[in-house]
């Protein structure tokens, strides 16, 4: 078996991890990094954020407005002392990308333009018109090619995490091309894959986002942090689950229900004004409160018949008619696009047709604020991992600046503590690359006629929704956990149509599916012992948040049987509990 | 019981391990607001598990799963099968690549070629210093934006003719990519990528038919960036070329 060796060995290689390359380029440019990406660098998931991404630049803001936007939209579950990191490191990140050629769009004067975005005091949304993931990662990616430090490994799988004397040393990974196994070797491995949110059947996330990731630092024995936190985008395409940015409601756009009414006003989201009032949209409230309080707002307008009724199920009315065809044209353009041609809408003319979409996955791998893994030599960063600055609600376009402040923390962290290491030789590693091999042997050796992938994938889908959605109780979880049980069962049955080693994406999808059942696992436990609604967890029995018990982290073991759940303090620093206060009523800094 | 209205897929098939490429067909079901991807994701999902093809995002921006269909370069998330009723529909690789797989080219050679052209931002100036942005003005924006739009689906160079005859044509895309980064306010290091451009073969076949505008899902217009690039950097880089002592060091 080929074995290739790094100082660093990134996994992922969308925003956060070609952020974590350069960072450790910058920090030690004698050290080599390994990029290992199950796509092309560019195919990362992160192309496909549209609206923004948060830094305190202007005058009129502050870093106080960032840390509590960011820590009322969690309900107080991020850990205060990294939101204040990350707001401090954000501007200087954002900076560095606009050195790096990032497309931002621009004021008059020449300086980064800003709009408001949901949760919001004081808009900070840096934005690169509506494609602004897809600017980021070209202009990251494209910017990477220059250091020869980086040796990629595009189209490469990996399987599993290697560790000896206590540390993380490397991983396994499946060439697709070639379908040969290599052992990747470095001193600090940092994995940036992303998301989960194909866990679930209706999502704005690409297939590629099944948080393979989460499922080798799972399986290392490290804790999944918070997975019961799903955020809800309140405004997809129903049908293929595409993303309507939230910058449409930025830029003025508003929320129909069937009878015309903007039912927001009807959810403790201040008053209305109108489309014409200058003052329109209002800060933190309306159409721009946070996405969980949307999201439930819909489920609350659906049940009283209130919605649409359409072929791809309910939905209420995004109208940005009255933004007027120019400037839709040059702020969202991507929203015409998108809802010409995938819904055959055109929003000059037309409202779109929105509903709630699983869009972003609040937990992960539990990381301290150096993206540093409990696993000496293993970290995280980005969406695959917990810090956490989320906690139960991610405010919008926070995402995208955390994909580069603890990408870069993550990167410059790792260079620092490889100085000095030698990699363990010997029985522990070799015994860990066999049994991968022969697992991976395994799969592709089953007997035809097994159990089909997609069947599965299908089955977890409608158990995840059914059960651990927007609305979640006892009940439907304890249904959830027991499907969940049962779909482990059925993945070790899986057979394989393909037998080719060559670009077998099938193979590829049974270690992806393997993965997925085992991290639902650990979110339908979390979601079940968490007795409280904070955020995006809503139990319709236990409907009120509990700090008492449950201003904590969730961390979720893996064990042989059921998933263990612990839990751990929140971090506060400066901001106590306090109610989240949206609309009208809310001041400046809950004051 | 109504029968369901279904729709024939000629898929190309090629397995280097296990013989020469074949089409095989698969009756899928038909419906109006499918695209050819979601056509081919239910044969993987539920006829055939062995048929191997790239895709992510299924909205137009991940660049991954360009293929032809029915003869024509095509992002199959964004070509609906109603468009081309009653059928069949055959599904090809991009041509102008080498075909690893089934539905799967290699773009090993496209990833060299975009590398080729320096596309990042060059400063002499820089520092490091990251407490300002550089002042770029709207105006100075819109000269490269389109150019920056591109999302690297190679659909242009499946449609190119030159990429057809000169393999190592640079091509469409990360000659739109040059210009992109030439026309960036920003930037100083145009002189360097037009030394790139016009020692590379193909340039000077291009003619400008445009097919590579024509298949653009972005509207990129590959086709106007070379011809700009020419325009004017042709000019430049030979009176250089012919007075190096000229030449800035």
């Amino acid at each position: 078996m080929n074995e290739i060796r790094h100082d660093v060995l990134i996994i992922g290689a969308g925003g956060a991890g070609l952020r974590a390359a350069m960072a450790v380029v910058e920090a030690n440019p004698e050290l080599s990094i390994g990029l290992v990406s199950k796509v092309y660098p560019m195919r990362s998931h992160t192309v496909a954020a549209e609206g923004g991404m948060a830094a305190v630049i202007k005058d009129n803001d502050a870093r106080e407005h960032h840390i509590y936007d960011t820590i009322s939209g969690s309900d107080w579950l991020a850990d205060q002392d990294a939101v204040e990191m990350f707001v401090d490191e954000a501007p200087r990140e954002l900076i560095q990308l606009e050195h790096w050629g990032c497309p931002w769009s621009r004021e008059d004067s020449g300086h980064v333009a800003v709009r408001p975005f949901g949760g919001m005091q004081i808009e900070r949304t840096w934005y690169a018109a509506d494609k602004t993931g897809f600017h980021v990662l070209h202009a990251l990616f494209q910017t990477s090619l220059q250091f020869s430090q980086i040796t990629r490994y595009d189209e490469f799988f990996a399987t599993s995490l290697l560790t000896a004397d206590g540390r993380c040393q490397g991983c396994v990974a499946l060439e697709l091309r070639t379908g040969e196994l290599h052992v990747m070797r470095a001193n600090a491995v940092i994995i940036c894959t992303g998301g989960f949110g194909r866990i679930f059947p209706f999502t704005t996330n690409g297939s590629i986002k099944t948080g393979d990731g989460l499922a080798l630092a799972y399986r290392a024995g490290v804790a999944l942090k918070d997975m019961e936190f799903v955020q809800y985008h309140p405004t997809g395409l129903p049908g293929t689950g595409i993303l309507i940015t939230e910058a449409s409601r930025g830029e003025g756009g508003i929320l129909l229900n069937n009878e015309g009414r903007r039912y927001l006003q009807d959810y403790d989201l201040g008053e209305p004004l109108d489309v014409r009032d200058p003052r329109h949209p209002q800060n933190r409230a309306m159409e721009l409160g946070p996405r969980d309080r949307l999201s439930q707002a819909f489920m609350h307008e659906q049940a009283a018949g209130r919605t649409f009724d359409g072929e791809y199920g309910d939905y209420v009315q995004l109208d940005v008619r009255h933004l007027g065809e120019e400037r839709i044209d040059s702020r969202i353009p991507f929203v015409r696009e998108l809802a010409s041609n995938y819904a055959g809408i055109d929003p000059v003319v037309e409202p779109i047709p929105v509903r709630p979409v699983v869009h972003y996955t609040m937990g992960g791998i539990d990381t301290d604020v150096h993206g540093a893994a409990t696993l000496p030599g293993l970290y995280a960063a980005g969406e695959c991992a917990c810090v956490s600055i989320n906690g139960a609600n991610r405010l919008g376009s926070n995402s995208l600046t955390e994909l580069v402040v603890f990408g870069a923390r993550a990167g410059r962290h790792a260079a620092a503590a490889v100085a000095g290491q030698q990699l363990s030789d010997g029985s522990e590693i070799d015994r860990q690359v066999a049994a991968e091999r022969d697992r991976i042997a395994a799969l592709r050796a089953r007997p035809a006629g097994g159990e089909r992938i997609a069947v599965i994938r299908d089955d977890l889908n409608t158990a995840m929704e059914a059960g651990a959605g927007i609305f979640r109780d006892e009940a439907s979880l304890s249904a959830c956990c027991a499907t969940l049980r049962e779909l482990e069962e059925r993945v070790a049955r899986t057979s394989l149509d393909d037998t080719s080693p060559v670009y077998n994406t099938e193979l590829i999808s049974a270690l992806e599916i393997d993965g997925m059942v085992d991290i639902s696992r650990a979110l339908a436990h979390a979601a079940l012992d968490r007795t409280e609604s904070r955020g995006s967890h809503q139990r319709t029995d236990y409907a009120a948040r509990d700090d008492a018990n449950y201003l904590k982290h969730s961390m979720a073991y893996r064990t042989d049987g059921d998933p263990r759940i612990e839990y751990k303090d929140v971090v506060i620093t400066r901001w106590p509990p306090a109610d989240r206060v949206y609309g009208s009523s809310a001041g400046k800094n809950g004051k | 019981m109504v029968s369901e209205t279904t729709i024939q897929l000629e898929v190309f098939r090629y397995r280097p391990d296990n013989g020469g490429p074949t089409f095989q067909s698969y009756e899928v079901p038909y419906h109006d607001d499918w695209v050819v991807l979601d056509a081919l994701n239910y044969v993987k999902n539920y006829i055939d598990g062995s048929l191997s093809f790239r895709w992510s995002c299924r909205m137009g921006v991940c660049g991954s799963c360009g293929m032809q269909v029915n003869g024509e370069p095509a992002l199959t998330c964004a070509a609906f099968v109603r468009d081309h009723m009653p059928g069949p529909i055959r599904v090809e690789p991009l041509v102008n690549f080498p075909v690893e797989r089934d539905l799967v080219v290699d773009i090993n050679g496209f990833m060299e070629k975009l590398d080729h052209v320096k596309p990042y931002l060059v400063r002499e100036d820089d520092d490091g210093d990251l407490s300002a942005e550089f002042m770029q003005t709207p105006t100075q924006l819109d000269r490269y934006k389109q150019f920056s739009m591109c999302i690297n689906c190679m659909l242009c160079y499946a449609a190119c003719p030159v990429i057809g005859r000169v393999d190592e044509f640079i091509g469409p895309a990360a000659l739109a990519l040059a210009q992109r980064y030439n026309l960036d306010s920003r930037d100083q290091g145009k002189q360097m990528r037009q030394d790139v451009i016009f020692q590379n073969e193909g340039i000077w076949e291009c003619t400008f038919v445009g097919e590579c505008s024509e298949v653009c899902p972005k509207h990129v217009d590959p086709a106007g960036a070379i011809q700009q690039a020419k325009l004017e950097g042709a000019f430049d880089y030979y009176k250089r070329l012919l007075t190096p002592w000229a030449r800035r060091s």
